[in-house]
C-alpha cells in the first residue's frame, strides 16, 4: 500500500525519507513541488497528486508536508488517516512534531516508522504498543542507557498486540488511581451581518486521562444522552451497550485518549454566547476607513467568557490601522493584513471595544466585501449543549479511584460576516 | 558524470526505466528543484569532518563517485572501525549514524559488508538497525545479503514470537530472488505458527513474495486459503490484504469465510477493517442482488448452505439465475443483511477511512431507505483535517448527484467560511449546487450572494459558475440569476466580469430573443474586457444572435478586425466566426470586413486559425468549385444550437468508484491502475441486469462519446448533408425573406430550444446510467468475456428499436454500433477510413455513406459541437440528445390572454416520448403571465376526459410573476383518437376551460425499420388497411427535401431508407396502441404522385392521408 514516505519542510527540503518496499527515487517529489508552486498556499496543495507511475498523498501539519508515495489502488483516506496518525505518534513521542524534533530523534523516528508499517500496511499504530516496542526518549533514559548499555527497544512482543484489548497493556500500576474526563464543546457558527445566526452547531468531545491500576471496566452514563445526535467512539467503547442503554461501557486505554466525539443535533437551538457589534466602512476615494468592534456576552448561563481573541483578515488595500482598545491589546500585521485583538475576560458591565481608523492605499477602489471576523473564546464550567454526565462506575478492580469531570465550551469555527 | 546528469534530467518515466543504472545517483544526489539540498551537506559536514580526524588512513578510501563532484569526499572508515569493534555501544553509535544518513537519503551502500557482519549481534537495538539497513540495501547487494540469511533462518526457530516474527519480516523484505524457495518455506511454516502475531506477519509476507516472484501464486493461494480460515481478529485484516493483492479474482475463497469475516469485523483493528469492508463491498456487489433494483426482481438463491460449500458449480448456478429475471418481490438475502448490520456500527469509528469504507458499502449495497444513515457520518468527517475534508467532499459531491435527498438536511454544514482553503470552498460549492432544488434555492442563492463578494477571486469565479448551473437546472430562478449576473458585469474585477460573461453566454443560449438588451450590453463590454475567454464568448454571442443586434454587430466586427493581430487565438477564431456569420446575414455591410479578416487569418502564425480561415472562405464565398457546400453555408453556421448543459464535473463514470483514489483526482487515466481484471468482470456482470432497461436511451450518447474525434467530425459532415435533405428550400433562400417570417422563425427557434432543455433535464438520470453502462461495456470488451457482451448487445438492439430516436436510419445506427463496440484497433481503422472520405470532399455526395436518411436534429447538434470546437464550451459538452424529426413545430393557442385575464397558454406537440409513460403524447405547455399581478397556484382541475383517456405530468405552478414565462410538459393518452382532451385550468381566483385536440400526425411516433421489414409489414397490411390516393405536386414541392420536410412536419414519421429515387417511405406507430403506420409516396413525371398508407387503424389512415395530401398540395 504505502510505498515510501517523504518529509518535506516549509522551505522545500526533503529531510527524511523512508521506504517500505523497494526504493522510490526522491525525484518523485518534483511533482509535489510542482503542485505546491501552483497552489501558492500550503493548505491548497491537493492531497492527492497523480504522477505517471505513482500517486502522492500528502498531509500538511506543523509546517511539515508528509508525502506518501503509493503505487496501487488504495482508499485515499486510508493513507491520509494513517499519516495523521504518524504525526500524532510523533507528537506523543517527542512533545512536538517539528522538523528539529524529528531530526534530533531521527533514529527513533525510523524505528517507529519501521514498526508502524510492514510492506506498506499498518502493523502497529496504537501508541501503547509502540511505546512498549520503542520507548520514547527521555533525558533520564538516555543517561541510563549510555551507562548500562541497555536499549530503547523492547525485546518482547507487546502484550497489547495479542490481547482483545490492544489499546491497554497489562500490568499497569499506579499509586494514585485517578480518572479525569473533560467534556469540551465547540460552537461552529456563521453569524450574518445583522447578527442573526446563519448556521450553528455544537461539536463536542470527551477527552479522558485515565491512570488506573490493573484492568478496570468503566461505565459512564449521561443525564441526557438524547442530546447526542451523532457520535464516534474510541474502539474501546462497546457499541452494543450504547445502542441499547445509551451507556458508555469500556476498558480504558492507559493514559490520555479521546473517548468520544459527538455532534449535538442541529434541530436544537444553539445558544450563541457572544455577540459582536461592528462598524467597518471604507469610503470610496478616501484614504481612511472606520473600524469599530464591540464584543459582549449573550446567553452565557451566568458564566464568564474568557480567552476572547478577535481576528480579522483585512483586505489588501489596508496599509495600517490606528486603533484604541478599551481592554486588551491588538496587533496588526501589515504583511498578512491580519488584525488580532486579544481581549481576555469579557466584563459584562464594561464591554470591550476596539475603535479607530484604517489608512488605505490611495487611488485604489474600495473593497467589495467587509472583512469577516473570527472569534475565539472559552467558557469554563459549562457545556453549552446542556450535556451532563450522570455517573461513572468502575468494575473489575477493588480499589476506589478518584474521579473528576470538567466541562468547557469553546468557540470552534466561529465567524461573523460583516 | 555528464551522461548521468543528462539521464537524470529525463522525465521520471524514462528515469524509471533506467532505474538500476542511475539509482545510486538518484538517491545520493538531490533532484529537488530548489537545490536546497546543498545546505544539507553543509550542515552535515562538520560532523563528518570530526569523524575524519579520528580516521587513521583517509587516503586509501574509495570515494563515493556521486559525491565527489559535489563536496568533499566522504569516507566511512571510522564507521567501519566502529562496526568492527567489540563494544556494542560503539556499534550502536555507528548504526545510528548510518540510519540517520539513510534517512536523509544518502548512499551508504559501501558499508554493506561491515554492517551485515553485525546481523547476529546480541544487542537487540543494533540488530534492529542492521535489519533496517539490510532491507534498504539488500536488493542492490544481493550476493552479500545472502550472508545474512542463515541468521534469519535461525531466528525463525526462536522461542520468542517477536524474534520469529521480525526474522520473517526481514527475510521476506529482502528482495533477492535466489531466496524465494526459502521465503516460501518460511511463510508456510509461519502460517501454522502458534502465535497469531507470527501468522499475521506471514500474511504480510505473502504479497511481498508475490511481487518478487509471480510464479509462486498457486502456492501462495494455498497459504491464503489456510489463513483465511484463521479465527483470530489479528490475522483477518492482513490476510484479506494479501488476498486482495495476490488473488482478488478467487472470490470463491471468500464464500466459506464470509460470515466469519462479517462477524469478526467489529473487533478487527481499524486498518484491517478498511480492507475487509472494501473487499466485502466488492464481494457483495458481485454475489448479491441490487436492493434498489425494483423492476426485474430476482429470486434469491435458495441454497442457504451456500457458504458452507466451495462448489464452483453452485456459484455458476447462481450467476445463471441472476440472469433470468423473475417477477417476484425482492427479498434481501440474510447474508446481505448480515453485512449491512455488522458494518453499521463502524460508521461510528474514529477512523475516517473506516467510516468512508462503510459509507461506500452502504451507498452501493443498502436499500434506498437505509442509505441515509451515512450522510450524518460523512458530515461529521467534515470537522476533521482539511485533507480528510477534501476527500470526503469529493465523495459527497459525487454521491449527492445520485441521492440528493440524503444530504439535503445537512445543507448548512456545507456553507463556506472565509477561512476555508480554496479547494475546499470549490468542493463545497459543488455540493451546494448539487443539492439545489426548488425548495432551497432561495437560501442557496442568498449564500452565493455573500460569496460573490469574497476576496478570493478564484472562489468567486466558481460561485458564478455555480449560479449558472443553478439557473439552468431550476427554471424558476433563471431570470433572477441572469439579472444578478448582469449586475456583476459592472464588477471592477476583470476575472469576475469575464466569468460572468462566460456564464451569461451559456444562459442566454436558452432564451436569446428575450434578452437582446443584455447582448447589446455585452457588446459594449468588449472594449473593456481583456480576458480572452470572455471576449471570445461575447463575440460568439453577437455572431450567433446577430439578428437581435443588427446595428451593433458589424461595428463590433470592425473594431475586432482592427485589433485582430493582437488578439489571443481563441478570440481570433471567434472573430473569424463572427465575420462568417455576419457575411451570411448582412453581406452588404460586412463583405469587405470579412475578407479583410480572412486575409489576416490566412497569414496567422497559428495553423488552427489558418485552417479555420481556409475552411470558412471555401464555405461562404461562392466560387465555381465549392458550389455544393456553400449553398448550405447558412445552415452550417446559423443552425440552431442547443444550450449547453451545465452539469457537475462529478457526474459520470467516477460514481462507480467511490472512495477510490482516483475519485479525488481529476482526469486520471484509469489505465494507470493495474486493477485486477477479475474484479471488473464481476462488477460488469452484476451491473448488467441492473441497468439494461436504460439502454435504449443510452445508445446515442454512448456511440457519440466513444467515437474518435475525427470520426465524429466526418459523421457530422455526413449529417450536414443529410440535414439538408430534410429542410425545405424555404430556408435555403432565406435571405430574401421578409421580416415577418423571420420573426416567426425566431419564435420557433425559441420553442425548440425550450424543448431541448426540458429533455435534457428529463434525460439526465438516464445519462448517468449511461455513463456507468458505458464503462461496464468497455470493460467487458477488454476482458473479452464475449458471450455476455454479445447478449448485452442484442438486448440493447432490441430495446433501442423501441427507443425514441427512431428517425435515425439503420445504416447509421449500425455504423455507430460498430464504432462503439469494436476493439480500439478496429475503431482506429474505421476512423481512418472516415478520414479518407472526409478528405475528398468534392465528390462526397456520391459516396454511399452519406446517403443516409435524415436525422436533422442530431446533426445540427453534433455540427454545433464541431463549430464550437472554437473551445467555447469549457464545461461539459452537451450530450447528444435524441430528438425526433421535425420541420417546424406548430404552436397552438390554448388560452388567449384576453380571455385568460392576462394569463396566456400555448401548447405544442414536441414529439418526444413522454418519459414517465411512453403511451402518452407529450404536450409542451407554455404559460405566460401578461398581467400586472402575480398569478398563484396554477393547477389542473378535474379533467373531463373521454373513456380511456388519461393525463398526467402536470406540476402545479406556485407563483407566476408578471411577465414570467413557465413551461411544463403534459402527457396525454389520446387512445389513438383525435378527440379533444378537455380539462380545467384553475388559478387561485379563476377557472378556465381548455381543450387540446391533437392533429392525427401527432398521435404517432417514428420507428426504425429497414427496407425489408417495411416491405414485409406492408405486405401484412393490404386490402382494407391500405388507402391509396393520387395527387399532383405543385412546383415548389417537387424536390426531395421539400417532400420529406412537408411530410415530416405534418406527421411525426420516421424515414425508412429506400433504394429507389422516386420513392419515399416513412414508418411510425401510434403512440397509445402501437399500431404500425406505413407511408409510401411515389413520385412520377410531371409532379404526379401516389400516396399509399397502410395502417390497421383505418380512421387514422384516412385522416393521415387527408392531412398529408393537404400539406403536399398547398
Amino acid at each position: 500500500m504505502i510505498h515510501s514516505l517523504f518529509l518535506i519542510n516549509s522551505s522545500g527540503d526533503i529531510f527524511l525519507e523512508k521506504h517500505w518496499k523497494s526504493v522510490v527515487s526522491r525525484s518523485v517529489c518534483d511533482y509535489f513541488f510542482e503542485a505546491q508552486e501552483k497552489a501558492n498556499e500550503s493548505e491548497n496543495v491537493p492531497p492527492v497528486i497523480p504522477t505517471p507511475h505513482h500517486f502522492l498523498i500528502s498531509v500538511y501539519r506543523d509546517r511539515i508536508f508528509f508525502v506518501a508515495v503509493i503505487q496501487s489502488e488504495v482508499p485515499p483516506l486510508f493513507v491520509i488517516e494513517f499519516l495523521h496518525r504518524v504525526v500524532d505518534t510523533f507528537q506523543d513521542y517527542f512533545g512536538t512534531c517539528s522538523e528539529v524534533a524529528i531530526k534530533d530523534n531521527v533514529v527513533v523516528v525510523y524505528e517507529v516508522l519501521e514498526e508502524m508499517l510492514d510492506n506498506g500496511f499498518p502493523l502497529a499504530t496504537e501508541s501503547n504498543i509502540l511505546k512498549e516496542l520503542i520507548r520514547p526518549p527521555t533525558i533520564l533514559r538516555t543517561v541510563v542507557n549510555t551507562i548500562t548499555g541497555s536499549t530503547n527497544v523492547g525485546d518482547h512482543l507487546p502484550t497489547g498486540q495479542l490481547s482483545v484489548v490492544p489499546w491497554r497493556r497489562t500490568g499497569v500500576r499506579y499509586a494514585n488511581n485517578e480518572a479525569y474526563f473533560d467534556v469540551v464543546e465547540e460552537i461552529d457558527a456563521i453569524i450574518d451581518k445583522s447578527g442573526s445566526t446563519v448556521f450553528a452547531e455544537i461539536q463536542g468531545v470527551i477527552d479522558a486521562c485515565v491512570k488506573l491500576t490493573g484492568m478496570p471496566d468503566l461505565t459512564l452514563s449521561f443525564m441526557n444522552p438524547r442530546l447526542l445526535d451523532d457520535v464516534s467512539f474510541h474502539p474501546c467503547v462497546r457499541f452494543k451497550r450504547w445502542e441499547s442503554e445509551r451507556i458508555l461501557s469500556f476498558i480504558p486505554p492507559d493514559g490520555n485518549f479521546r473517548l468520544l466525539s459527538y455532534h449535538v443535533s442541529s434541530q436544537n437551538l444553539v445558544a450563541i454566547p457572544v455577540y459582536v457589534k461592528h462598524n467597518i466602512s471604507f469610503r470610496d476615494g478616501s484614504s481612511m476607513g472606520r473600524f469599530e468592534i464591540t464584543v459582549g456576552p449573550k446567553q452565557t448561563m451566568g458564566k464568564t467568557v474568557e480567552g476572547t481573541v478577535v481576528t480579522s483578515q483585512l483586505p489588501k488595500v489596508v496599509l495600517n490601522m490606528n486603533l484604541t482598545s478599551t481592554q486588551g491589546n491588538y496587533t496588526f500585521d501589515p504583511v498578512t493584513k491580519v488584525v488580532s485583538w486579544d481581549i481576555g475576560k469579557i466584563n459584562p458591565q464594561k464591554l470591550p471595544s476596539l475603535k479607530g481608523t484604517m489608512s488605505l492605499q490611495t487611488g485604489t477602489p474600495k473593497p467589495d466585501e467587509n472583512p469577516n471576523i473570527n472569534i475565539q473564546f472559552k467558557i469554563q464550567q459549562l457545556a453549552i449543549s446542556g450535556l451532563k454526565v450522570n455517573r461513572l462506575d468502575m468494575y473489575g478492580e477493588k480499589y476506589k479511584p478518584f474521579k473528576g469531570i470538567k466541562y468547557m465550551t469553546k468557540a470552534g469555527k466561529f465567524q461573523v460576516r460583516t | 558524470m555528464k551522461p548521468m546528469q543528462r539521464l537524470l534530467q529525463l522525465p521520471v518515466s524514462a528515469v524509471k526505466l533506467l532505474k538500476p543504472l542511475c539509482q545510486e545517483e538518484g538517491q545520493s544526489r538531490m533532484l529537488s528543484p530548489e537545490g536546497g539540498q546543498q545546505s544539507w551537506y553543509n550542515a552535515v559536514q562538520p560532523d563528518e569532518l570530526k569523524l575524519l580526524k579520528s580516521s587513521a588512513a583517509p587516503e586509501n578510501q574509495e570515494e563515493d563517485p556521486a559525491e565527489s563532484g559535489h563536496t568533499q569526499p566522504i569516507r566511512h572508515d571510522d564507521l567501519k572501525e566502529m562496526l568492527d569493534s567489540n563494544k556494542d555501544s560503539l556499534k550502536l553509535e555507528a548504526m545510528k549514524r548510518i540510519v540517520a544518513m539513510i534517512a536523509r537519503g544518502k548512499n551508504t551502500s559501501e558499508l554493506f559488508p561491515a554492517v551485515v557482519k553485525n546481523v547476529a549481534c546480541k544487542n537487540i537495538e543494533v540488530k534492529k538497525l542492521v535489519y533496517v539497513y539490510l532491507v534498504r540495501y539488500a536488493e542492490e547487494q544481493q550476493d552479500l545479503a545472502l550472508l545474512s540469511i542463515s541468521t534469519f533462518q535461525r531466528g525463525l526457530k526462536d522461542p520468542n514470537q517477536l524474534i520469529r516474527a521480525s526474522a520473517l519480516r526481514v527475510l521476506s523484505s529482502i528482495r533477492v530472488t535466489i531466496i524465494v524457495p526459502i521465503m516460501m518455506l518460511a511463510i508456510k511454516e509461519a502460517a501454522s505458527d502458534m502465535s497469531p502475531y507470527v501468522r499475521k506477519t506471514a500474511a504480510h509476507a505473502i504479497p511481498k513474495l508475490y511481487s518478487l516472484d509471480q510464479d509462486q501464486k498457486d502456492q501462495l493461494i494455498e497459504v491464503i486459503e489456510k489463513l483465511l480460515a484463521d479465527k483470530t481478529t489479528l490475522v483477518a485484516g492482513s490476510v484479506v490484504m494479501a488476498f486482495e493483492e495476490v488473488c482478488p479474482e478467487r472470490i470463491d475463497l471468500i464464500h466459506k469465510n464470509y460470515r466469519k469475516l462479517c462477524n469478526l469485523l467489529i473487533d478487527v483493528e481499524e486498518w484491517g477493517q478498511v480492507v475487509i469492508i472494501n473487499m466485502l463491498t466488492r464481494y457483495a456487489r458481485t454475489q448479491f442482488l441490487n436492493p434498489n433494483h425494483n423492476e426485474s426482481l430476482l429470486e434469491e438463491n435458495p441454497d442457504k448452505t451456500f457458504y458452507g460449500s466451495d462448489d464452483e458449480e453452485s456459484k455458476q448456478e447462481e450467476m445463471d439465475t441472476a440472469l433470468l429475471p423473475k417477477r417476484k418481490p425482492y427479498v434481501m438475502d440474510p447474508d446481505h443483511r448480515l453485512l449491512l448490520r455488522n458494518t453499521k456500527p463502524l460508521l461510528q469509528s474514529r477512523n475516517a477511512a473506516v467510516v468512508m469504507a462503510v459509507a461506500q458499502l452502504y451507498f452501493h449495497l443498502a436499500p434506498k431507505a437505509e442509505v441515509g444513515v451515512i450522510a450524518k457520518a460523512l458530515v461529521r468527517l467534515l470537522r476533521s483535517h482539511s485533507e480528510v475534508q477534501f476527500v470526503v467532499l469529493q465523495n459527497v459531491a459525487s454521491m449527492s448527484i445520485k441521492r440528493r435527498g440524503m444530504f439535503e438536511p445537512h445543507l448548512k454544514s456545507f456553507y463556506i467560511r472565509s477561512t476555508d482553503p480554496t479547494q475546499i470552498k470549490v468542493l463545497k460549492l459543488e455540493v451546494m449546487t448539487n443539492l439545489a432544488s426548488e425548495t432551497n434555492i432561495s437560501i442557496i442563492l442568498r449564500e452565493f450572494q455573500t460569496y460573490i463578494k469574497s476576496q478570493d477571486k478564484d472562489f468567486v469565479a466558481g460561485t458564478i459558475q455555480a449560479i449558472g448551473r443553478c439557473a439552468t437546472n431550476i427554471d424558476e430562478v433563471r431570470d433572477t440569476c441572469l439579472n444578478g449576473l448582469v449586475q456583476l458585469l459592472s464588477n471592477r474585477d476583470e476575472l469576475v466580469m469575464a466569468e460572468s460573461v462566460v456564464v451569461i453566454k451559456k444562459l442566454l443560449q436558452m432564451q436569446p430573443s428575450q434578452h437582446s438588451d443584455i447582448i447589446r450590453h455585452m457588446a459594449k463590454l468588449i472594449d473593456n474586457i481583456m480576458v480572452p475567454m470572455a471576449r471570445a464568448s461575447i463575440l460568439w454571442l453577437i455572431g450567433e444572435y446577430c439578428e437581435h443586434v443588427p446595428k451593433i454587430a458589424p461595428d463590433v466586427l470592425r473594431k475586432m478586425a482592427k485589433s485582430f493581430t493582437n488578439e489571443e487565438d481563441i478570440v481570433k477564431l471567434q472573430i473569424i466566426n463572427l465575420a462568417a456569420k455576419l457575411y451570411l446575414t448582412n453581406s452588404k455591410q460586412t463583405k469587405l470586413l470579412t475578407q479583410y479578416v480572412l486575409n489576416l487569418a490566412k497569414y496567422d502564425q497559428n495553423y488552427d486559425i489558418r485552417d479555420r480561415a481556409r475552411f470558412i472562405r471555401q464555405l461562404i464565398v461562392p466560387t465555381e468549385k465549392s458550389g455544393v457546400l456553400s449553398k448550405y453555408a447558412k445552415k452550417l453556421f446559423l443552425a440552431q444550437k442547443p444550450a449547453p448543459v451545465l452539469e457537475s464535473s462529478f457526474k459520470g463514470g467516477r460514481v462507480v468508484t467511490h472512495g477510490d483514489v482516483f475519485i479525488t483526482v481529476p482526469d486520471v487515466g484509469v489505465s494507470e491502475w493495474t486493477k485486477p481484471s477479475g474484479r471488473e468482470k464481476r462488477k460488469e456482470k452484476v451491473e448488467k441486469p441492473f441497468y439494461s432497461d436504460s439502454e435504449g436511451e443510452s445508445e446515442p450518447t454512448e456511440s457519440a462519446d466513444s467515437e474518435s474525434p475525427t470520426a465524429s467530425e466526418s459523421e457530422s459532415m455526413s449529417e450536414i448533408e443529410s440535414a439538408s435533405d430534410s429542410r425545405s428550400d424555404k430556408e435555403s433562400d432565406e435571405e430574401t425573406k421578409s421580416d415577418n417570417e423571420k420573426n416567426k422563425k425566431k419564435a420557433r427557434k425559441e420553442k425548440s430550444k425550450k424543448r431541448d432543455e426540458s429533455e435534457d433535464s428529463g434525460q439526465s438520470e438516464g445519462e448517468e446510467k449511461t455513463v456507468k453502462k458505458r464503462k461496464g461495456k468497455e470493460e467487458s470488451s477488454s476482458a473479452s468475456s464475449s458471450s455476455s457482451s454479445t447478449s448485452e448487445e442484442s438486448s440493447s438492439e432490441n430495446s433501442s428499436s423501441e427507443s425514441e430516436e427512431d428517425s435515425e436510419s439503420d445504416t447509421e445506427k449500425k455504423s455507430r454500433k460498430k464504432s462503439s463496440t469494436a476493439k480500439p484497433s478496429l475503431r482506429a481503422l474505421e476512423a481512418k477510413q472516415k478520414e479518407i472520405s472526409l478528405l475528398d470532399l468534392d465528390d462526397f455526395s456520391s459516396s454511399p455513406t452519406f446517403q443516409t436518411s435524415p436525422s436533422p436534429n442530431t446533426s445540427s447538434k453534433s455540427l454545433n459541437l464541431d463549430l464550437q470546437g472554437l473551445t467555447l464550451t469549457d464545461t461539459t459538452v452537451p450530450s447528444e440528445v435524441v430528438s425526433p424529426s421535425l420541420g417546424a413545430v406548430k404552436t397552438y393557442e390554448l388560452l388567449h390572454r384576453i380571455t385568460g385575464e392576462g394569463l396566456s397558454v400555448e401548447y405544442c406537440f414536441n414529439r418526444r416520448p413522454f418519459s414517465p409513460d411512453h403511451t402518452m403524447v407529450s404536450v409542451q405547455m407554455q404559460f405566460t403571465n401578461n398581467s400586472e399581478t402575480e398569478l398563484k397556484n396554477l393547477r389542473i382541475g378535474e379533467p373531463k376526459l373521454q373513456a380511456g383517456m388519461r393525463m398526467q405530468g402536470f406540476k402545479d405552478i406556485a407563483i407566476l410573476q408578471p411577465g414570467q414565462v413557465a413551461a411544463d410538459t403534459l402527457g396525454i393518452d389520446f387512445c389513438d383518437s383525435t378527440q379533444a382532451a378537455n380539462f380545467q385550468l384553475c388559478s387561485q381566483t379563476r377557472q378556465f376551460y381548455m381543450s387540446i385536440q391533437p392533429p392525427v400526425g401527432e398521435l404517432i411516433m417514428p420507428v426504425f425499420m429497414t427496407e425489408n421489414t417495411f416491405k414485409k409489414e406492408q405486405g401484412k397490411l393490404m386490402g382494407m388497411n391500405e388507402i391509396k390516393e393520387k395527387l399532383t405536386l405543385p412546383e415548389q414541392f417537387r424536390s426531395d427535401q421539400a417532400i420529406v420536410q412537408r411530410v415530416m412536419s405534418i406527421a411525426n414519421l420516421g424515414r425508412v431508407p429506400c433504394g429507389l429515387d422516386n420513392e419515399y417511405r416513412f414508418a411510425a406507430r401510434t403512440v397509445s396502441g402501437g399500431a404500425l403506420v406505413l407511408v409510401t409516396l411515389v413520385t412520377k413525371d410531371g409532379g404526379m404522385a401516389q400516396l399509399t398508407i397502410n395502417c390497421e387503424k383505418m380512421v387514422i389512415g384516412t385522416m393521415l392521408v387527408k392531412d398529408i395530401m393537404q400539406a403536399l398540395t398547398q
